[in-house]
Parts: structure tokens; sequence; C-alpha cells
């Protein structure tokens, strides 16, 4: 079973664990076309690489962000959202 | 006849420990220490199997699980592998797969008519015409399949357990042992896994007749064994890899999980079988099989033996035999170059040596239950043809036989390690190795002894230094001089029966076969003709099945690749798999009360609800009306303990409420409820439920409890994102709740509190803070299941008291418990659409009628941007109520029948139910906007196909069609 390292609670397995979808910056509701907007909420990229994710961490009810390769399924960085700037340890 | 050894250093036999028993009705004696098949090779007992498709006679062939040559029952269970299964007193074992015995298989004949079955026969023969089929397909069943399942097997759970360490180690040979040794001397926490009983792996037998390597063995057993931070599984198996280094070792006590932070490979090689005709004959084996038999089980594998080698290993076996008193006929070399390192020793043995030679075909003894001799011929290695011209014949009572290797690199593919082929080994090696795995010795490609053990501490310096600390970098070993394996050690025979598969039966020309049919990509190969897809998935026939695909298509070997990987190394009991069950449910604290009144349970969400209570003898649907009708004419009760509750604190609470439902909540009053929705981004309806609000800063939520542990998620993530002043608390588990409902609901709440329940102070979609039966408790009105309700929401622990005391207060009112099933029933007729069941993961709240639930000018709220889309464009479909006829008698819709017109499907009917209440049949439907007012007429196809006509009226059912 995969790791996964929670920024709070540190490294769990993953059945600790809820994926949560790509983490994606929602479009100004007020300024943007209809097109833009169906986009946001319906197209994802289903091409392979570095993506930022949410990941639940069910026990404690943390939202956090993983910064995971989804071809090589490496987990480089979790940390809470916001929280990007600041030093982490780096996720398994 | 006993073929016993003298007694030799590092044997696993204990000779003062003599074991009776049976095989296919015969008396045996073994000494402790053996397997089966030791102990009935030791007797002179030849065929031990019967093979797969051919029933052909089968013996010893690799003798380390590699083959399944061998496979018994004992009447309980089946499949045994013979040749490491340690044998017990009194066994009494019969081989699997036979008609009337291993030795008279009366379903031998099929071998002589295997000229008619190649491959794929089975896949075209039995095709057509298909309604022949489920007679091929008994007969076929029959014959296909190995050991008979034996259905009353004992149910035997395994623990599993888990365990953690720095390094794990995963074979315990020579190269295994020093990196355990090595990485456990750098203080690491060292596990060593292996599958044989005892450690040591080749150096425990691989002598050439020189004892000496016993010593070297010990020594490094001693050191391993001194050391406190070394842990040692023997007997056991790493079944597999699993992301992060978890790797499940299968032992007979279960599975241990272990997690490992770094992973040693140094799982050695499978020996190869050169290709002859009747390479398959009972005395007929590997060379690594005949010196596991001669040093670990002390059993002398044949009288006069012939050793046919295509690399230096053969010559080292031949050493051996002499040492445990085998003449030698010959030694058949199928290189042109013979062994510099060897031949003159032989010759000095007295050895005869046939260098560019080859075992053309061996011969059976008259009664096909051995080997008599052998044809020996000159050998065309660049052609790879036998040259007949000069055969001759020797004679033998066994044929020992070395090619090569392929590495035990299954961990290392399911690792995702990137491997290449090394012509100088003429192996897959690793090449590029996932972070924290290391490959060592003969997985690695590297074969002398030396070199090994240089590489196993290589490798655990690798790992020390992978682990953060300091090591030495040593430079990685590589292989000089002869290849350990032939490139291609097969010899065609016009007449086949050149195994390449043992497990089932697989010649050189199915090969041929099968790539002129147009399967010659090895994944294809494999599956067409079953090559590595027996027991032992291709543990000795994967790697020359590549190199004759290779040859057939005449690419280098490296083009073809490997088939694929999978756990589990060896086939695992499913018992031991299966386990106990981890699958949590949560019970309200009025479980046991409704178990004492004959509840029947559902499972909703992680909850075990109470769906209805029936009577003895009563049946489901009159159970559940018999409770709505209480429900109707006097008062019924239920346990929404399961309900999701959570509670907002804090002064933005309001405003999280505005931005995460539709509704208003900024104005609502302190003592008042109001509707809640959840939309997603796309504006689909997720789930309502109900908002009390308890004080400006508290609102108490209360929704549905199969969608409750989601939306609670939701309510986290927006408030990660959104930051506002306020505390989330879900106290789903926290507190329980009752429903009490009907028209004297009120009444018999009133005795149990001091509250004013008059309509006018408490009215619908209220909310008081009140005790109940001395209870701290929030009642909030609802009318969910009936326009007098009330919800007691209380701490969970206090439920059963209220509960008690309502039953008590209710007796005189006729009070009665209802289940899930009946408040399903119950909301219909009151005409609530439920999200999730009346909508589905498309529907929008314009299509459910739920305009009135959203308010659109506000600034904000999740799917406010997707509904001002959706509330451009015509609605599609439109859920309706909608009534059968009155008396209707025909077959009843149900969930899901479509509503059609013509071949138009309009919708579908999402519940329906008859009501006892209403003596009608009462659902929800989805229809074509254009037939949604009351009045409209639609037809609903029923599962025998017939139409059956429906009415949509108005909600509340019971308003409509009651008045009440």
């Amino acid at each position: 079973m995969k790791l996964l390292t929670c920024p709070m609670n540190g490294t769990r397995p993953l059945s600790e664990f809820v994926f949560g979808g790509e983490y994606r910056q929602a479009p100004d509701q007020d300024t943007c076309t209809d097109a833009e907007w169906a986009a946001y909420v319906h197209n994802r990229s289903g091409a392979p690489g570095d993506k930022k994710e949410w990941w639940y961490h069910s026990p404690s009810g943390t939202w956090f962000i993983a910064e995971r390769n989804t071809l090589t399924d490496k987990v480089t960085r979790t940390y809470l959202l916001g929280q990007n700037n600041t030093t982490q340890e780096e996720g398994k | 006849m006993i073929f016993r050894t003298p007694k030799q250093a590092g044997e696993w036999v204990n000779r003062t420990k003599k074991i009776n028993f049976t095989f296919e009705g015969e008396a045996f004696s073994a000494f402790e220490g053996d397997t089966i098949s030791s102990a009935l090779w030791a007797a002179g007992q030849k065929v031990l199997g019967r093979s797969f498709k051919y029933h052909r006679a089968r013996g010893v062939l690799s003798l380390a699980n590699h083959d399944v040559n061998v496979l018994m029952t004992d009447g309980i269970d089946t499949n045994i592998r013979a040749d490491v299964v340690e044998v017990k007193e009194g066994m009494v074992l019969t081989a699997v797969n036979t008609s009337g015995g291993v030795k008279k298989d009366k379903n031998s004949y099929i071998d002589s008519i295997s000229p008619l079955l190649p491959v794929g026969f089975y896949y075209k023969a039995f095709h057509t015409p298909r309604r022949l089929f489920p007679f091929w397909e008994n007969i076929i069943r029959k014959a296909a399949g190995l050991g008979v399942v034996n259905f009353d097997y004992p149910r035997i759970l395994k623990r599993k357990t888990h365990s953690h360490c720095d390094v794990l180690v995963i074979g315990a040979g020579p190269t295994g042992l020093t990196a355990a040794c090595t990485a456990a001397e750098a203080g690491l926490e060292v596990t060593i896994v292996d599958e044989n009983r005892q450690l040591g792996g080749s150096l425990g037998y691989n002598r050439a007749g020189d004892s000496s390597v016993v010593s070297q063995l010990d020594i490094l057993l001693a050191k391993a064994a001194n050391m406190p931070n070394i842990k040692v599984m023997a007997g056991a198996y790493a079944a597999g890899y699993y992301p992060d280094h978890l790797i499940p070792v299968v032992s007979d006590s279960g599975i241990n999980k272990v997690r490992a932070k770094a992973v040693i490979v140094a799982s050695g090689a499978f020996e190869q079988p050169p290709v002859f005709r009747y390479n398959d004959l009972p005395g007929v084996m590997l060379g690594s099989a005949v010196q596991r038999l001669i040093y670990r089980y002390a059993v002398k594998p044949f009288n006069n033996g012939i050793v046919v080698t295509a690399n230096d290993y053969g010559y080292r076996v031949a050493l051996d035999l002499l040492q445990a008193g085998t003449k030698i006929v010959a030694l058949v070399d199928m290189r042109q170059t013979g062994s510099a390192a060897y031949s003159a020793v032989l010759a000095k043995r007295g050895v005869k040596v046939y260098i560019g030679h080859c075992v053309y075909e061996a011969i059976a003894s008259s009664d096909k239950s051995g080997v008599r001799g052998a044809v020996i011929c000159a050998y065309d290695e660049k052609q790879n043809i036998a040259l007949t011209d000069n055969k001759f014949t020797l004679e033998c009572d066994g044929i020992a036989m070395s090619a090569g290797w392929a590495p035990a690199g299954a961990l290392l593919y399911q690792a995702g390690t990137g491997m290449q082929f090394d012509y100088g080994v003429e192996q897959f090696v690793p090449s590029r190795l996932p972070n924290g795995m290391f490959a060592a010795g003969k997985v690695n490609g590297v074969f002398e002894l030396e070199q090994r053990v240089r590489d196993g501490v290589r490798a655990a310096n690798d790992a020390i230094c992978h682990l953060g600390l300091q090591a030495p970098q040593n430079e990685a070993e590589k292989h000089v001089g002869i290849s350990p394996s032939h490139p291609y050690p097969m010899v065609p025979h016009p007449k086949g029966k050149n195994f390449v598969d043992f497990d089932e039966d697989i010649q050189i020309k199915d090969f041929v076969n099968a790539a002129k049919e147009g399967f010659d990509n090895i994944e294809l190969m494999k599956r067409f003709t079953t090559v590595g897809m027996g027991p032992s998935q291709g543990k000795h026939s994967n790697m020359n099945a590549i190199r004759i695909l290779a040859k057939i298509r005449d690419l280098p070997v490296e083009k073809i690749g490997t088939t694929t990987s999978r756990p589990f190394f060896h086939p695992t009991p499913i018992g031991h798999l299966g386990g106990r069950g981890f699958h949590s449910h949560r019970l309200t604290s009025l479980h046991d009360w409704h178990q004492a009144n004959g509840a029947v349970f559902t499972d909703i969400g992680a909850w075990k609800r109470a769906a209805y209570y029936p009577a003895a003898g009563q049946s489901k649907e009159d159970a559940i009306q018999t409770e709505a009708l209480a429900v109707r004419k006097t008062a019924g009760i239920i346990d929404g303990s399961s309900f999701g509750k959570i509670e907002i604190h804090g002064p933005d609470a309001a405003l999280f409420l505005e931005r995460f439902f539709t509704g208003v909540y900024i104005d609502q009053k302190v003592g008042s409820c109001r509707y809640v929705m959840l939309l997603d981004e796309s504006g689909v309806v997720v789930d309502d439920g109900i908002a009390s609000r308890l004080a400006d800063d508290l609102f108490y939520l209360s929704i549905g409890t199969s969608n409750a542990a989601a939306v609670y998620r939701e309510m986290q993530r927006s408030q990660q994102i959104w930051q506002l002043n306020l505390g989330l608390v879900n106290v789903t588990g926290a507190y329980g709740a009752i429903n009490i409902a009907g028209p004297a609901a009120r009444e018999i709440l009133s005795t149990l509190t001091d509250l004013d329940l008059s309509y006018e102070s408490f009215p619908m979609s209220s909310v008081r803070e009140s005790q109940v039966a001395g209870v701290e408790t929030r009642m909030i009105r609802v009318a969910f299941v009936a326009d007098n309700g009330y919800e007691l929401h209380a701490p969970m622990g206090q439920i059963p008291h209220i509960w008690n005391a309502l039953i008590t207060a209710g007796k005189k009112h006729a009070l009665r418990p209802f289940g899930s099933d009946t408040q399903r029933l119950l909301r219909l007729e009151m005409g609530h659409a439920m999200p999730g069941v009346d909508t589905d993961g498309l529907t929008n709240p314009f299509e459910i009628g739920a305009e009135w639930a959203i308010k659109m000018s506000k600034p904000y709220f999740i799917g406010q941007r997707s509904l001002t889309i959706l509330a451009k464009r015509p609605l599609r479909k439109q859920l309706v109520p909608f009534v059968l006829a009155e008396n209707y008698k025909g077959e009843m819709p149900m969930d899901c029948n479509l509503v059609v017109d013509g071949r138009d499907i309009l919708g579908r009917v999402t519940s329906i139910s008859y009501s006892k209440y209403l003596d009608r049949c009462i659902g929800f439907a989805y229809v074509t906007p254009s037939k949604k007012e009351a009045g409209s007429v639609f037809q609903i196809r029923v599962d025998s196909g017939a139409l059956v006509a429906a009415t949509v009226i108005k909600t509340p059912f019971i308003k409509t069609l009651k008045g009440a």
C-alpha cells in the first residue's frame, strides 16, 4: 500500500486518505464567459505528468495539496492550501 | 531399492528419524526433512505425477518449486507441491490429474493422439456449432485443471501480521546473507526472507564435488545468527511488490506484510532446461535438481547418468554426481568450445566428454516410466540444428541437464525496474532500479561466488547510503568469461515432444504454429500457446519461449521483451488472502433494542439501520404498511441517530451556509429551521437537509444518513479554501435522534416535556431546546414523514432513555416503531423527493422543481455560476409525482422502469410504492417537460414489456388524494 505524508499528521498509509480530485483555480465567476466556466467545470487534462491534487486525511479531517506525478505516482510535496511557499518536509 | 548417499556435511535430512507415509496406496519410508519427492525418488519411485495435457509420466525436474511436474493430494488439500513440501508421518498421498493412478493413468492415451491436439485446438474446434458447446465444455472442463477442489476444505483463516524493517533482503543465498550482514553491521534493522526451509541457497549444493564450501556457508550463517538486528524468515516467500516497499511474505502461518525502507533483491535465478525430445521423462532433470537431491536430501539421483550441458554448470553437476557415486556415461556439451575450466578435470576422472554434441532425444524405458538411454549426435550451434548423420545411442538411467538461467526478477519487474538484456550473461538484468530497490547476485547477472559476495556487500552499501548513512561506494560487479547461459539451447526434432513448458506440455512446434497464426508478440503468444500460464508461471519456460520467438521472428531477444510479472510469486491460498473482514459499521445506541424487537436491518452508509419490524410470519410489505398506517392514524417513532449532524460555530456561520448551500441564512431567526440544498460546481444536486439556528453564531445541521460523511468532508474543504471565522464539528456520532410523528405525536411528547408544544408557540420549521424525559434535547418540528413530527436530538447515550420513555408514554396511543424502509414510503406519501434516490449524478435543481430553494441573487454559492447557464436552457426532463389507476392490480412498475412514448424514452421511475393508507400506487418519475402538468398521462414500460398508464398529480399525495 502506498504511503502519503499528511502535512499535519505525517506519513500514513493510503487507506487513511480520500482523493479529492485535481486542484484547479476557478475562473472569476462574475467575469468569465459561460464557455470558460463550462470548461472549468467539465474539462480535465488527462495527460499524465505533474499535478496538484486535493487529498483528505480522513481520521483528522485535514485537506491538503499533494504534488504528484501521475505517470510515476511519485509525490514530491504535500502542504496545506496557501502554505506552499513555506518549507515543507518533502513527501515520500 | 534405496538410493541414498553416505552421510555428508550440510544435508537437510535427519537420518535418525524415520517417517512412514503412503503414495498411491504403497507404503514408503523417509527421513525427517525429506520432501515428498525426495523420499519417493530415494525409494526408486520415478513416476511421481502426470502432466497436465498429455498425461505424460513425470518425475523430478527442478526440485525447487519452479515446475509442477509433481502435484499431489492428501485427500484434504490438493495441488501440494511435492518437490518442496516436507513429508509428514502418516501422509496418504496420491498424484492429481490421473485416471486410475499415476502408474497406469488411463488418460495417457492422450499423449499418443497429441498430434491431433495442436495449440489453439480448443479455441477453434469447439467454437461452432454453438449448441454443441455445452457438451464439449463439460468434457473440456473435466480434462482441464489439475487437482480436484475439496469443497469440504476446512475454513482456516490465517492471521495477517505486519512488520517493519530498514532493509528487507529477499533470498538468503551467499549474496543475500552477505548483504544482510553488511547492512546489519551498519546498525540497520534487517529482515531476510527465503522460501527454503534452510538458508544458504546454492552455496549449500553447488559444490562441484568439493564440500569445503559448506564451511564457508557455516561461517556466513553463524555470522548472521549472531546479529541481533537480523530477523530471519525462512520457509516464507516474498510474494509480490506493492508501492513504497510493502512486501507480503507468505508462509504456512499466513501473510506478514513487511514495510521496508529499502529492499535488496538477491533472489537468484531459475535454472532453464535445454529443449530436446523427451526431455520430460522421469529421470531427466535439471542439474541444480541433481545437486539438491544429493546434498540436501542425500539421494543419489541415478546410477548411470548422462550430463547434457550448454554451459560450465553441467560440468560442476557431473562432479557432484561422481561424488554421489553415480557413474557418468558421458558429458555432452552443446557448445563448440567445451569448458576450459572443467574439461580436463572431468577427463582426469575418466568421464567421456562430447564437445559440440547434443542429446537428440531421450529414450523411454519400455513402460515409459523412466529413461533407458539417449541418442547423441553432433550439434550445429550456429543454426541450432542436430546433425544426425552419426548419431549414436548410450544407455543410462538418468540425464542431468544444464543450459542456463533466468533471473528470479518477479519483484523487480513489479516494482517497475527497467531491465535490459546483457549478452555477456545472456540474461535480462536490471538497468534502472526504482528508488530504494537494489539487486545483487545472479538476479543482477553476477554468477561467480566471490563476485556474488562482493555484489551483496555493494548492494548493502548502496542501501545504507540510500538510508542516509555513510558507506563505501563499491563498483558494480560485472561477469567476465563464458556466459553462464546458452543463447539457444534447443534441439529441433521432427517428431517434437521437445518440451519448453512442462506445466502445459508445450513443445517448440507449438510456438512455430502460434507465430504462423499471427500470434507473434510475446503477450499474444503466451495467451495462445498458454506458455507460462501454468501454476509455475513460466519460471522454467518463459526465457526459452522468448528465445524461440526471437528466433522465429529473427529479432534480438531484447526486442521481444518479457511478459508482465504480477503478484503472487507462488500460488497463495485463498485462506491466507481472505482472513478476517475489516469493514466497520456503525450502530446506534438503540441497536440492541431494535434487535430485541425483531427489526430487520439494512446498511445505509456506514450505519446499520432498522428497516422494519415484522411481526411473526408477517411479510416485509405488510410490516411496512402496518407501520406506515400507525404514523398516519396514531403515531410512530423512528431511530434517526444515523442522520448526519454537523454544528457550525462562529461569527461567520451564517455566511458559510450562504456560500455552501443554495438558500438564505443571514436573516434566519434563532429558533427557526431552513431547508438546505447542496449542489456541486456543475449545478448537480448533491444532498439536502435542515439547518436549525440555535444562536447567532451556532447552526445545527441535520442531513441524510448515506451522504453525511461526504457532505462534512466538502464543508471542511470549502472552509479550508474560504478560511472563514468558524469551526465545524461533526456530531453525527455524539448526538442521536428520534423522530416521533403522527396525529398523536404532540400529545405523547407533551407528557415528557414542560415545553409549550402548541402550534402557535412551536410552529413548523422551528427548533427549541428543552428537556425531554429529563434530558436536554434539541427539538425540531419537521414534516418529513407526517405533518406532525418532532425530531428529538440528544446525546447518543441518552437516546434509549428518551426512546423508552416515549414508548411507555405512547402505549395508550398505539405508538409503534417504524424503520427506514417505512420512512421511505412515508416521505413519498408526503411528496418529498430524496437526493440520491429521485436524483442522479446529472440532476439539476430545476429538474426537480426546487427553484424555491435557490437564491440566485446571493453573491456566491457553490453551483451558482452553472445554474445561470442552466437556467437559460430549456429543461430536458422534469421530476413529477404520479399515481397509477385506482385499484390497479397489474404488474407493479419498479424503480428505474422506463417512461416511454412509442420507441422514445422520456424518462424513468425513481420511486414507486403502493400506499395502503391511500390505497393507491404512487411514485416519482422523470418525464419530458411537456408532460409535467397535473393530469398528464404517460406510459411506464414494466419488466415484462407491458405498458402501464400513470397520471401526474400534485403533491403532497396525502393531501391531493385524501385531503389530509
